[in-house]
């Protein structure tokens, strides 16, 4: 491990000070993506800024149809949940899918979502489910949230708090893993609000995580699997690496669509 | 440098430590403990899975000050004596080695599985070592000795030390 400086924030005003009197400082989640980039040198902080252990980062709570979570939450808190489990059971679902369970007691929501892996999946559920990122300088309504690949609305001394879901009528995650390094290649979040029917790809797109607004305006006519199962999706929108070509990307959005409406029920 | 305060083993521990040192690094250069292993040094292997407050985590990512004040179980701390834990005897009785690389990590993330499921297949037991290779690919007495060894913790063998 390279050298670094480490310090715990006590507060979120100590993190800003702490990251503002350091020359190029970082916040750090459970670090489970932030340490292992550092071992490779492909982020260097002079500073690391643990917000973790910072009391406006803890609590899940269930108020006026949102289901509202700390950012310092972990993946296993949030697939663990009773609360989460029966008020979205997809997304308590969903958080279980990530990493492997060792990762899961470590890897937080926040740092999820600060980061913006293009194959995260945090992203899909929180742009299906109108989440709202709550941050030490307002608020970022998840449509605006997500700018493209590792990139977000946050500016570079602001915190995310607190991520609120709305509670949808239903929902699922189809997730289609890379086998060896278990993140999306690419998945689908399905989701019916009570403005419409949402569906959203990771994992896959150019920008990052997308809404597949035809799928929508099919799922509103008529929700179920058939519905989605024949709209094609242009490669030309999609990543490809050795893992999986565009065209093979595109061809897996209707399938994992179709099979996440059908789980949703 | 960070002054890291641990309890590993059931034991106090304090440690000045440059800020950037890894929790499996003070585990084994710093305190000797070289039992955690390092396989792949990118959280994908297992090998290096120790316990932090009860729950199974990847010592090479993590920091050392990350963890300060935490109560830290290693593979060195689940014997009582010479009696073995139920997970350790589990891989003696079922051949759960080859080489015996991956088997620290393997243990201690057999020991959070079954802390976790009040009755495990070989399914989930399959699926919850997604985090832990093996390179001999030894997996099938692996999960044998997971299973047996949930069902002798679940029956209540003698007390787990250290947990």
């Amino acid at each position: 491990m390279y050298a670094t400086n480490y310090a715990k924030a006590t507060s979120l005003e100590d993190a800003v000070a702490k990251l503002k009197s350091s020359e190029d400082g970082k916040f750090l989640g459970g670090g489970q993506t932030l340490l292992a980039t550092m071992k490779q040198r492909l982020a260097a902080p002079t500073d690391i800024i643990d917000v973790t252990k910072i009391p406006e980062l803890q609590g899940i709570s269930v108020e006026g149809g949102k289901v509202v979570i700390g950012a310092a939450t972990t993946h296993s808190q949030v697939a663990a949940s009773k609360e989460i489990a029966s008020a979205i059971p997809a997304l308590a679902e969903l958080a279980g899918t990530i990493g492997d369970p060792a990762v899961r007691n470590m890897g937080t929501m926040g740092g999820v979502l600060a980061n913006n892996d293009p194959a995260a999946d945090y992203p899909a559920a929180a742009l299906a489910l109108d989440a709202t990122i709550m941050t030490t300088r307002g608020e970022h309504a998840a449509a605006d949230y997500f700018t493209g690949i590792f990139e977000t609305a946050l500016e570079e001394d602001e915190i995310i708090t607190k991520i609120a879901y709305t509670i949808p009528k239903k929902a699922a995650y189809e997730k289609f893993r890379n086998p060896a390094s278990r993140y999306s290649l690419c998945s689908v979040f399905v989701a019916l609000l009570d403005d419409g029917p949402r569906v959203t790809v990771t994992g896959s797109g150019n920008d990052g995580v997308f809404r597949v607004t035809e799928m929508e305006e099919a799922l509103k006519a008529n929700w179920s699997p058939d519905a989605v199962r024949s709209i094609a999706i242009d490669p030309a929108t999609m990543l490809a690496d050795i893992h999986g070509s565009a065209e093979y990307r595109a061809h897996l959005v209707p399938v994992l669509a179709a099979r996440a409406v059908a789980k949703a029920g | 440098m960070s002054e890291v305060k641990l309890t590993v083993n059931g034991r106090a521990v304090t440690r000045d430590v440059e800020d950037r040192t890894l929790l499996v690094t003070l585990l084994r250069e710093h305190l000797g403990l070289t039992g955690t292993h390092v396989g792949c040094d990118t959280s994908q292997c297992g090998a290096c899975t120790v316990h932090i407050d009860g729950h199974a985590v990847k010592s090479c990512t993590v920091l050392a000050a990350q963890v300060d004040g935490s109560e830290v179980v290693t593979i060195e701390g689940l014997a009582d004596g010479a009696s073995l834990h139920p997970m350790q005897e589990a891989f003696r009785t079922h051949h759960g080695l080859q080489c015996g690389f991956c088997t620290p990590g393997m243990i201690m993330m057999g020991i959070d599985i079954v802390q976790r499921h009040s009755s495990l297949d070989e399914e989930t037991i399959r699926k919850e070592l997604e985090g832990n290779i093996c390179r001999c690919t030894g997996y099938h007495n692996i999960v044998k000795a997971i299973k047996a060894a949930a069902d002798d913790m679940a029956v209540g063998t003698p007390s787990m030390a250290a947990e």
